[in-house]
């Protein structure tokens, strides 16, 4: 089981709905977000181009977040969901210089805190809460070694790209486009 | 024009615009550890050559200040832990993948392994000292005998020391200042010259100053070295390699790099040794007083600097 | 009882006093939803109680989370709601920001001296009525009571008109109608003889060509149109976009016409011109339902694509190519009339000119252009008949606005004002859900306007910059705490919404109907409250379309079949009998004629800005609504402040870098008030500046959104009115850039 995510980015307008679900659906204290959208323009006015994606922690099949930890703290959960464990993080910060993509940060209580895929959700066969609440349907969540799960069929029939592939992290979040 | 921009969300604090999770306590960390490598490798090498009485300050006298320097980094350490009441898990952890388990795995072999060796010399520097229980006298002649091989084993252990914070700043590669095979030397060579520096500033003997005096200005020229192929190769890296290296060449660590690190740091005391050995007058606290504190600055400069050199936005 | 302060000081800084009193009185207990049944994470919540949102005007309906500690965790939407589908937008999903900002009104304040400074008291309700109560029938003795005026954007406004109206009054005003969407309404009435609404009647998810004049959905959230413009391009459909920003909806356009601003009649006239002369237009529905065609014809036979590419830089070559993209997708096919549309002053004529277009491309009363709305046909509890005012707003401006269908906020705003020609003036206002100093264009003058009330009372939920001109702040509790009248709102199916408190009101906030009717108790105006409380209303109200409060706390929405299958009434070129003069489509406005207004859009030259001045183009952000979240915990984590953008050409000519903070000074002096950010951006015109609405607030008490960003309201004071209906263009301002202050402004 690999779980990933694809954001189709034809569909998304970048109104931050997941941002807003993710904070509230957990909790995230005011001040901190797990997730967030980018605008890329390209071109000269009036021959542009605008790709809108929503971010957030890769789940990488290489994370370098979980081989820098020097507990047990940051690990590979079900379906490679990447999950720090309170109780075991120190604090050291070693897993937020280590993402190439500054995915995590300092939960006031002291621990790293980052995306999770809402795996308390995904556990029972619910999507993650930005999943489920976005307007324009614009993001896809599920199994890749599942060939029938939207997902898989999305990556099949769909362009798509990851962020800094060279990073050579092997994440898990797809941008269709 | 591209315009790439997070146009909403994130905006964590310490993560965006800029890094910075780690502030003083690490480089601080990292001087005291650099120089205690250095002082630990010093004392072992010239006790495997058979010279401790020739090198009294070097072998004997140094090494007392490490327990308390590596006390102090660690106490550093803590500090700069977010979740500090856990601390203890990194010792019910060991994980090869990760140099920070390296890190603290060393540092707590070190420690008691050092106060050991101290504790070997003591009898040598205060001939009144008296250990009071007998079980602490037996043990200490015990450890007499295995001298050699705590040597080897110290030198082993202090090179990871001094190498190992290069080492695990470069292994994140996410950072593309840090991201070169050059740092883990380049701490080391420096954490040795500033041990080197204050050796032959306490030494009464002038063969023990005149011997560490060379070690040093050979060391500085290593470093100097280092760094100019450290620049070489981020501006033949990749465009985020030399966006970090611009950085220095022309961006806001110029200044403080070149002038401070490498002008007061490096070329100024390695220029006023040379002096000394030619017998020159230098009054000897000028060359000491700035490796050490060309030291501290160059891991400042160097763990800000990595921060704030990013892959993306 | 009213104070004898001349002037009302703008208080800025806490003269609150401290703490707030304990909350719900044994007056009155919000009963809460039971236990309903849980959805797939047992333990995760306690329970969920049904409720329509109240941030934009959307009311999309949702169900609202609490823990078992009774805190509220989070708000979803309701899967039967046409209006949200079962997502809600991002203010939405931030409701709980709302309701969990420390920074909300917490109790009745009322404006006294204290040594020689003005400032708030805190004050207990029933001091707060009889304040109001006896501040309105003064009013009333010396003026007559229909100089009171109600101004509202918020549910709980209904039960304040009641009062009003109870009272005497018919002056219940919305800035929605004269700073937005009241063009378009009479622009569409003129031509069709129906407005086009809220929610609008446009059949997106079936359309296969959309045309957006302005529009910037995706920025604009409207969650409707959001969400259905994506299921339309799902399907093949495509995008026009009319603006002379790079929307995000203009990247996902198949056409994009970057139109100089303010000449956009000649893009509609000359795609009128094309579609006529190429016979693209839907022959066969215009023959049967339309008027005026042969004059339509004569009108537009000048106004060909190259005449409009001298006016708006679109090449004649695309004006053709998007009007046969449109034609090709009749009677699929949807020129969005757009909402807030008072830009120029001749907007009414402007969508016109929208509406006769769809008509020649068919597309009213048809599948993918314009439905035909219904809405439940709800009885309200009754109550004795109202009296009869002897005058309305309409008479303070004789000849004036003959169209307009709705009242002005800014008429009443301006009719406050006491002039020599008018012999009375507005001497009262009851402000509620609405932060006139944000909204309402020309600010000095709506601040002349409230020195010269007798009394003003403010009801909201937020210190907003209204609250500091108010006599009497009232605090409501969020939409979160409270019941408000079912939603029946117009749609493809008539539906029912509750609202129903998910919670306590926090501090000693009160609901809008506990309010109104303690105010008309103290008047001797109870009788037109007749029912105990509102769940007694409610359930009256609800049992009268076959169903209950009891059932719709457990339903929450209720879906109920149209009465006539007749949501597409001209789809096949059925019999209709258009509600104008004619009883048909009037292309040539008849209407407009016998007021004396251009029965045909004419192409109107507007201002351009003086050399250095760049036009002041404003907007929405998909996370923002007006100014009154702007202070919102969930919502400034996604954007705390506004930018202005500026493209790179004229950031190189001032060398403005990116992030440096500057101010703004318009064509008339008035600098902003507080610094703004640049964002030097490829996607603006070089001859405009753009920059979101509803940030750059100055009232301290709004910890976090205080000082952020800065206000385009503070810079509209030049406003063209709209001759038909009164609307007040705002795109006629002109900004530019300063590096320093301005001096202080005093109110």
């Amino acid at each position: 089981m690999r779980y990933a995510m694809a954001v189709d980015t034809l569909k998304c307008v970048g109104c931050s709905d997941c941002v807003v679900a993710c904070q509230t659906e957990n909790d995230v204290p005011i001040g901190h977000c797990r997730d967030w959208i980018v605008e890329k323009t390209t071109g000269t006015y009036p021959e542009l181009q605008l790709e809108i994606r929503s971010e957030r922690c890769n789940h990488c099949a290489n994370a370098p977040c979980v081989r820098t930890c020097p507990t047990e703290a940051s690990h590979y959960a079900e379906g490679g969901i990447v999950l720090v464990e309170e109780s075991e993080c120190i604090g050291c910060k070693a897993c937020i210089t280590s993402c190439p993509y500054d995915a995590r940060f300092i939960h006031p209580e002291g621990y790293v805190d980052k995306c999770t895929f809402c795996i308390h959700r995904v556990e029972k066969g619910q999507n993650p809460a930005c999943v489920s609440v976005c307007p324009t349907h614009a993001m896809i969540f599920g199994d890749l070694d599942d060939p029938n799960s939207d997902i898989s069929r999305a990556m099949a029939t769909r362009k798509w790209k990851s962020l800094i592939p060279e990073a050579g992290t092997d994440p898990k979040v797809f941008y269709l486009i | 024009m591209i315009e790439e921009i997070i146009t909403s969300g994130r905006m964590n604090p310490e993560i965006d615009p800029i890094l910075h999770v780690w502030g003083g306590e690490i480089p601080f960390y990292l001087f005291l550890g650099g120089i205690s490598a250095g002082i630990l490798i010093f004392s072992a090498y010239f006790t495997l050559r058979g010279r401790q009485e020739e090198l009294p300050v070097a072998v004997k006298w140094m090494p007392l200040a490490v327990p308390f320097l590596i006390g102090i980094g660690l106490i550093a350490l803590l500090m700069d832990l977010s979740h500090v009441l856990y601390f203890w898990q990194l010792f019910t952890n060991i994980r090869w993948e990760s140099p920070m388990s390296w890190g603290a795995w060393t540092l707590g072999i070190i420690m008691p392994l050092s106060i050991a060796w101290i504790a070997t010399w003591v009898e040598d520097i205060f001939p009144k000292w008296d250990w009071k229980f007998d079980e602490v006298k037996t043990a200490i002649e015990w450890l007499k005998n295995y001298r050699r091989y705590m040597a080897q084993i110290l030198i082993l252990l202090s090179v990871i020391l001094g190498m190992y914070t290069g080492i695990l700043l470069s292994a994140f590669n996410a950072r593309p200042f840090w991201n070169t095979s050059i740092l883990g030397p380049l701490f080391l060579a420096s954490g040795l010259s500033a041990s080197a520096a204050l050796v032959s500033f306490f030494s009464k003997s002038e063969v023990e100053k005149r011997l560490f005096t060379r070690i040093d200005i050979i060391l500085i020229g290593i470093e100097l070295f280092m760094i100019v192929h450290l620049f070489m190769g981020h501006l033949a890296g990749t465009q985020v390699h030399i966006q970090a290296a611009q950085m220095f060449l022309g961006g806001a660590f110029t200044v403080p790099f070149w002038v401070f690190v490498v002008g007061l740091g490096l070329l100024l005391p390695v220029v006023l040794e040379i002096l000394e050995l030619k017998h020159k007058f230098i009054p000897a606290i000028v060359p000491v007083v700035l490796i050490v504190a060309g030291n501290l600055m160059l891991r400042f400069i160097v763990v800000n600097a990595g921060q704030a050199s990013r892959w993306l936005y | 009882m009213s104070t004898n302060m001349n002037r009302r000081d703008f208080i800025k800084v806490a003269g609150m006093g401290a703490g707030s009193l304990a909350f719900a009185t044994p007056l009155f207990d919000f009963s809460k939803g039971e236990i309903l049944a849980p959805d797939t994470v047992p333990g995760m919540y306690a329970k969920r109680t049904p409720t329509y949102c109240e941030i934009c005007f959307w009311k999309c309906a949702g169900w609202v989370h609490t823990n078992e500690e009774g805190k509220i965790w989070k708000v979803t939407g309701h899967e039967d709601d046409p209006h949200s589908n079962g997502r809600l937008c991002p203010r939405g999903t931030g409701g709980v920001g709302m309701y969990n900002d420390e920074d909300r009104l917490k109790t009745p304040l009322i404006r006294t001296e204290v040594g020689g400074v003005q400032t708030f008291r805190e004050a207990s309700w029933d001091e707060a009525f009889t304040y109001i109560a006896d501040g309105l029938k003064k009013v009333a003795k010396e003026h007559g009571p229909e100089c009171t005026a109600l101004f509202s954007h918020g549910s709980g406004g209904k039960y304040f008109g009641d009062l009003l109206k109870a009272f005497g009054s018919n002056n219940i005003t919305a800035p929605s109608y004269a700073q937005c969407r009241g063009p378009r309404e009479v622009g569409f009435f003129a031509t069709y003889g129906e407005g086009v609404g809220s929610p609008e009647r446009v059949d997106i998810r079936d359309t296969r060509c959309l045309v957006l004049i302005g529009s910037h959905f995706g920025e604009n959230m409207h969650n409707g149109p959001v969400q259905e413009i994506a299921q339309a391009t799902a399907k093949g459909a495509s995008i026009i976009t009319v603006d002379p920003r790079f929307s995000t909806v203009a990247s996902k356009s198949k056409f994009w016409l970057p139109i100089k601003p303010a000449t956009d009649m000649a893009l509609l006239l000359a795609w009128m011109h094309v579609i006529i002369n190429e016979g693209l237009y839907d022959k066969d529905y215009v023959e049967k339902y339309t008027y005026g065609f042969d004059d339509l014809k004569a009108h537009v036979a000048t106004m060909t694509p190259e005449w409009a590419y001298g006016l708006t830089t679109i090449k004649p070559e695309t004006i053709r190519e998007t009007a046969r993209e449109m034609a090709n997708a009749s009677p699929r096919v949807i020129i969005h009339p757009g909402r807030h549309v008072t830009w120029y002053g001749d907007d009414t004529q402007r969508l016109r000119a929208v509406a006769m277009l769809n008509a020649l491309l068919g597309s009213w009363g048809r599948r993918g252009g314009y439905y035909n709305p219904e809405k439940v046909k709800f009885k309200s509890y009754p109550h004795p008949p109202f009296p009869k005012p002897t005058r309305t707003w309409k008479d303070a401006f004789p000849g004036k606005y003959k169209l307009a269908g709705l009242s002005l906020a800014s008429g009443i705003c301006d009719a406050t004002i006491p002039t020599v020609e008018r012999d009375c003036s507005f001497k009262a206002w009851i402000v509620n859900g609405t932060n006139l100093i944000h909204t309402l264009p020309n600010q000095a003058n709506t601040i002349k306007a409230i020195q010269s009330l007798d009394l003003m009372v403010v009801v909201d939920t937020m210190p907003m910059e209204i609250t500091g001109y108010a006599d009497v702040i009232l605090p409501e509790c969020t939409y979160l705490e409270r019941y408000d009248n079912i939603r029946v709102s117009p749609h493809r199916e008539p539906t029912l919404a509750l609202r129903m408190p998910a919670a306590e009101p926090k501090h000693n906030t009160k609901p809008a109907w506990w309010m109104a009717k303690g105010i008309a108790d103290k008047m001797g105006l109870g009788h037109f409250f007749p029912w105990n409380d509102i769940e007694e209303k409610l359930d009256w109200e609800l049992k009268q379309v076959g169903s209950s409060l009891e059932e719709m706390k457990r339903l929450g929405v209720k879906k109920l079949d149209r009465s006539y299958d007749d949501l597409y009434p001209m789809e096949n070129l059925e019999d209709f009998e258009f509600n104008t003069n004619t009883g048909k489509i009037e292309l040539y406005s008849t209407a407009m004629e016998d007021e004396g207004y251009d029965p045909l859009p004419k192409y109107k030259a507007h201002e351009e800005p003086p050399e250095g001045y760049y036009r002041l183009i404003y907007g929405r952000a998909p996370m923002h609504t007006f100014s009154r979240t702007a202070n919102n915990p969930n919502l400034t984590d996604l954007m705390d402040e506004n930018s202005v953008w500026v493209n790179p050409k004229v950031a190189k000519e001032w060398d403005l870098k990116n992030d440096q903070y500057l101010w703004l000074e318009n064509q008339d002096g008035v600098v902003s008030k507080t610094p703004i950010k640049v964002r030097v951006t490829e996607r603006i015109r070089f001859d405009s500046v753009y920059m979101v609405h509803g940030f750059g607030h100055t009232n301290k008490k709004l910890t976090r959104a205080h000082g952020r960003g800065a206000s385009d309201a503070d810079l509209i004071t030049r406003v063209h009115i709209d001759p038909e209906m009164g609307g007040t263009g705002m795109r006629g301002n002109f900004v530019t850039f300063r590096f320093e202050a301005g001096e202080e402004v005093s109110s």
